[in-house]
């Protein structure tokens, strides 16, 4: 009899376990459900071409246009500009602790590229909105410093710290014997690194680099600090809006009815390339733990 | 004749490379420092006891952000109470339970695709479940709901790493003195992966004290205080971050922001220490 009951008692617990394991299936499916049914309808109603490739987004004039070709752009542009600064002072700075820095320095930059790591995105915000947007002005001459340019140095140091810990995790993992054959054949350290090490962590690399366009393109409260927030079409001194601060922005204001969900339709294109990107990062992590 | 030169040409590229490495290096080194001096010199003054025990008060005109204080406190506690269990739960299922391949790499496969959703996809996503499809209002509780989403994969990943640890001999020791599963689990597995589980409470509170754009529209701005925990979580509130947001972008209060900005570095820099700290505790107690 007490048998049983322990019997009982062991698969209602499994069932739990069973039940709590699935929550983050489920949570997936409830988010890409609601996405998807949430945006569908304003594509459907102004057409997917000219949704996604209309060149002007003017929800509120007399003659509504619903085109998002300018935040595509920008989040697209804006991604390359971070990607473009922030990939080669990253990797290199990863290169250099993983490889060839005194243990002291990096038991010292360590904790500080955690940090940076770490503060609030609104923070990044405050900073760039402060130093960065009379910075542009000043320097270019432009009449308003809040522009593209500005939003892409923003997000170049936002991703500065996750490209610099994939990168160095990537090259931590590379066997010693091959430094060390590398070394042993008469090649110099600093060849070893960039002929030896870094091919080996070639596919970390990549996944450092996709996670920060990830983070590029996901990021929302910073941009729309230091960017203007106005929909233009994509131009480095201008004010420019992206996907994800078209989403946030007019949400608070939006009148219910096509305004609204185009709103969601741009959460949801903003979700599919989300998840490219994801499946470019499991790609390529998977690569590299193959390796 | 021809190795020298290919020789002085590879000195040179090998000195380029190096130039540029210190170069990186540096440049990463000096906007850390300038980030901390910056925002500390600039928030650091306006710090006051005022500022951080009152609420905004339109009748003398001050602004003190107590409110926001306590609502990003119980934030983090709603968001760990609900999250903590189901994480823990779930990685508990992938390493003890676990036994169809496909399934844990579904779940897996979950877990990874949400740490990969940006926090302003959540926001909209806790919108619409939360607010528009069970009627919910605005509120802290919405909120933390959104974030549990968020912060599952972290403590799962923390905890299943820390499982992964627990010698299978311990498990063995515990079924062999005649031990059920639920018992093992319950008496000898997870006291053991303590650390694990601390690890992912500690870098979930860091997510959830940095996250903003995930609240703004399931949590709302308000600056009211609420007298406890489930006043607060029934009602909208602000969070230190959509403090500073509000403040600095709609009201032009950039004392307050720094303030606040300062704040959140330090509180950053406390909850990095003390998840390094953790790990190097209990690396310690394991090796003994």
């Amino acid at each position: 009899m007490k048998q049983h009951h322990k019997q009982a008692v062991e698969r209602v617990v499994h069932g739990i376990f069973l039940i709590l394991g699935l929550v983050t299936v489920a949570c997936v499916l409830l988010i890409t459900v609601f996405l998807v049914l949430s945006g569908l309808p304003a594509i459907r109603k102004i057409g997917l071409i000219p949704f996604l490739f209309g060149d002007k987004w003017a929800p509120t004039s007399q003659n509504p246009q619903y085109g998002i070709l300018p935040f595509i752009l920008t989040s697209i542009y804006g991604t390359a500009g971070a990607i473009l600064l922030g990939v080669p002072v990253g990797f290199l700075t990863a290169v250099y602790l993983a490889k060839a820095a005194p243990a002291t320095i990096r038991k010292i930059m360590e904790p500080a590229i955690s940090l940076l790591a770490g503060i609030p995105s609104v923070v990044y915000g405050l900073v760039g909105m402060l130093v960065l947007i009379p910075a542009v002005r000043d320097i270019f001459h432009v009449p308003d410093g809040a522009s593209l340019l500005a939003a892409i140095l923003v997000l170049a140091v936002m991703i500065l710290p996750s490209i610099i810990k994939v990168s160095m995790t990537a090259l931590d993992a590379v066997p010693k014997e091959y430094e060390d054959a590398s070394l042993a054949l008469g090649a110099t350290p600093i060849e070893t690194c960039f002929r030896v090490s870094v091919p080996a962590a070639k596919s970390g690399i990549a996944a450092a680099v996709v996670l920060g366009v990830g983070r590029a393109i996901g990021e929302a409260m910073a941009v729309v600090m230091v960017s203007g927030n106005v929909a233009n079409m994509p131009s480095l001194f201008q004010s420019v809006r992206f996907l994800t601060t078209a989403v946030s922005s007019e949400m608070s204001y939006a009148a219910a009815g096509l305004q609204k969900e185009a709103l969601f339709s741009i959460a949801l294109v903003l979700f599919l390339f989300i998840m490219l990107i994801n499946a470019a990062l499991n790609f390529f992590l998977k690569r590299s733990k193959e390796e | 004749m021809l190795t020298r030169k290919t020789s002085l040409r590879k000195k040179i590229g090998i000195g380029c490379m190096k130039a540029l490495m210190w170069l990186s290096a540096g440049l990463t080194c000096a906007l850390v420092l300038f980030l901390i001096a910056y925002i500390l010199i600039k928030g650091l003054p306006h710090i006051s006891w005022q500022l951080l025990s009152t609420q905004p008060s339109y009748l003398n005109g001050t602004i003190g952000i107590l409110p926001d204080i306590m609502n990003t406190i119980y934030v983090v506690l709603c968001t760990l109470v609900i999250a903590l269990p189901i994480g823990v739960g779930a990685a508990v299922y992938l390493t003890e339970y676990a036994s169809n391949k496909k399934l844990v790499s579904m779940i897996e496969y979950a877990a990874e695709t949400l740490s990969g959703i940006p926090s302003i996809i959540y926001g909209f996503a806790g919108m619409m479940i939360f607010c528009v499809f069970f009627k919910m209002k605005t509120s802290l509780l919405v909120g933390s709901l959104t974030l549990v989403i968020m912060n599952l994969p972290t403590i799962m990943r923390t905890t299943q790493e820390s499982l992964k640890t627990v010698p299978q001999s311990y498990r063995e020791g515990a079924f062999g003195l005649g031990a059920g599963k639920w018992r093992v689990i319950r008496t000898v597995v997870l006291p053991d992966c303590i650390d694990g589980i601390i690890t992912g409470c500690i870098l979930s509170v860091g997510r959830i004290v940095g996250e903003t754009a995930a609240l703004l529209y399931t949590a709302g701005f308000a600056h009211v205080l609420y007298p406890n925990i489930i006043r607060g979580l029934r009602n909208a509130g602000a969070t230190l971050t959509v403090a500073l947001y509000n403040y600095a972008k709609d009201e032009g209060e950039f004392e307050v922001a720094f303030a606040i900005a300062a704040i959140l570095l330090l509180l950053t820099l406390a909850i990095n220490l003390a998840a390094t700290l953790v790990g190097k505790v209990f690396k310690k107690r394991r090796n003994q």
